[in-house]
């Protein structure tokens, strides 16, 4: 019985007590955007590094331009760089060094935030889509060339289709992990859903109800996410099974 | 195949909650138990007390047996680091006022210190869960926090100042309005910018340092922290000021579990003891040069 009568407290000071429930609203919003756009940023990002790199593996050696090649050492140090560090460090880097003249509006933070997180998602992207054209048999590649098309039109009519079938569940791991990560905002004061939660715990001393309610609320949007991807992979899946 | 996983990992969020739940309850009943465990063996308790005295040696035992810590023998202290001169690391040690303070309690309670760095606005919580036995941490002493833990008597007076960079146009508290505001979460001060100017004016920071990082950069117009980290921040860093006016001014204790009034009692004569043989006033001066 005490027991629920500390949820109910908890409950009360959580989310009703000075309308609390608004640091998780505006808290989810701003985790939304910042998962969002660093996602479109991080697939562009992504599928660019991906094809570069691809593209360079790929060609016999004595093909190779000295634009590609130039290309791919970029490429090749942007994955090291992005995925040798942690993604806190890579956050504090951006916005107290590199962008250090940045003010601390919320439109400046949420800026930053989308930036960090689209780089650092498009090199984990960058290398699942890489996996996902590399796993396409050799001879696709021959038998549209030898059909006539083009090395791009190979690529995107023949190649690309398949390697995405077959990146699917990687890819939607990375959707997940992004979504959760982008919790390590709290550091440089963007009050996202997480730090709602904190804030809420240093104004009442509840810890049990906010970060409870919290990890229910990532849940709920990380299961959202998985049952949207797995409707994509069962739509890619329907031609398998004539 | 999807159905079976679906059944079964709903079984395990329910046995997961049903854990939680049961947890707790099973704690309930447990204190309550001892409570009427305690109520019945009290009398085999004073009979045994009463043989005891008997013994020369036994007294001692009972002494060092009086305070509960959350490790034998250990005064487990949560802090934030980086609030000096009150605890700030110099090499790989947490030193400063409430470091000296905690050694000086320890060794009168016949214990080891121990100190464990966590964000500042976690000790509270820490404290109340049985983390950690004592909170000392330039704590004001503020109703909210008095709801779930207990505070020792103050040993120091802390006073809430604005920092601002030397060309600032904010001359005192009441230009504030409208500007952005740093603060370390979970501080006084943090609570008070929030009640005087708004959610969306404050930016919290996990500690005192990286709000006066920010500041540096331009990204928020002022800090709003506790007068002692201020002079440092401002002593180690060019082109920043204290202002003249005191945002607010309040009383440092040590935070201690409502359930363990026993070490609260003994902190207390302890402290009250090093207060009166001018320890405490010994270590502030160490810290605090006056200017």
């Amino acid at each position: 019985m005490e027991f629920i009568e500390e949820l109910k407290l908890g409950l009360y000071q959580t989310f009703i007590l000075d309308n609390n429930y608004q640091y998780f609203l505006k808290g989810i919003g701003i985790t939304l955007l910042v998962t969002v756009f660093a996602l479109i940023l991080g697939m562009i990002l992504g599928v660019l590094v991906a094809i570069i790199r691809s593209a360079h593996d790929q060609q016999p050696e004595k093909k190779k331009g000295i634009v590609l090649r130039i290309l791919n050492g970029i490429c090749k140090v942007y994955l090291t760089v992005i995925r040798g560090t942690p993604m806190l460090v890579q956050l504090l880097i951006m916005w107290f060094v590199i962008w250090a003249s940045a003010r601390s509006t919320d439109a400046n933070m949420i800026r930053c935030a989308i930036l960090s997180f689209g780089i650092n998602s498009g090199a984990y992207v960058a290398e699942i889509v890489r996996s996902g054209i590399m796993s396409i048999d050799k001879g696709q590649m021959e038998a549209g060339r030898s059909l006539g098309l083009n090395y791009a039109a190979t690529m995107r009519f023949v190649i690309i289709p398949q390697a995405i079938k077959n990146i699917l569940p990687a890819l939607g791991n990375e959707l997940i992990t992004l979504l959760k990560e982008t919790s390590v905002v709290t550091v440089i004061g963007l009050k996202d859903l997480t730090k709602g939660a904190m804030i809420i715990q240093s104004k009442t001393y509840q810890a049990f109800v906010p970060y409870i309610a919290i990890a229910v609320i990532y849940l709920v949007m990380v299961l959202f996410l998985s049952w949207v991807l797995g409707k994509l992979e069962r739509r890619m899946r329907q031609s398998d099974l004539r | 195949m999807k159905k079976l996983a679906a059944v079964l990992l709903a079984g395990v969020m329910c046995l997961s909650l049903a854990a939680c739940g049961s947890d707790s309850a099973d704690e309930a009943v447990t204190s309550d138990a001892e409570a009427a465990v305690e109520e019945t063996t009290e009398d085999a308790e004073a009979a045994e007390d009463a043989a005891a005295e008997d013994t020369e040696g036994a007294e001692a035992d009972a002494a060092a047996g009086e305070v509960t810590t959350v490790t034998e023998g250990v005064l487990t202290m949560g802090t934030n680091a980086a609030f000096p001169p009150y605890e700030y690391y110099e090499g790989d040690e947490i030193v400063g006022i409430d470091a000296e303070i905690a050694q000086a309690l320890a060794e009168k309670l016949g214990l080891t210190l121990e100190i464990v760095d966590m964000d500042f606005n976690s000790i509270v919580t820490a404290v109340q869960s049985g983390k950690i036995d004592v909170g000392i941490a330039g704590m004001t002493v503020d109703p909210d926090r008095q709801k779930n833990v207990d505070f020792t008597d103050s040993y120091a007076t802390g006073v809430q100042v604005i920092i601002v960079s030397e060309d600032s146009e904010i001359a005192s508290a009441d230009d504030l309005e409208g500007k952005l505001i740093g603060v370390q979460e979970g501080t006084t001060g943090h609570q008070y910018c929030m009640d005087d100017y708004g959610d969306e004016s404050v930016i919290p920071y996990t500690n005192g340092a990286t709000a006066v990082q920010a500041l540096l950069d331009g990204k928020v117009d002022c800090v709003v922290i506790d007068e002692q980290p201020a002079l440092s921040f401002v002593e180690a860093n060019e082109g920043l000021k204290i202002l003249e006016t005191e945002y607010v001014v309040e009383d440092y204790a040590i935070a201690v579990s409502k359930d363990n009034p026993a070490l609260r009692d003994a902190i207390n004569t302890a402290l009250n003891e090093l207060i009166d043989d001018g320890t405490v006033q010994g270590i502030l001066d160490k810290y605090i040069t006056a200017e």
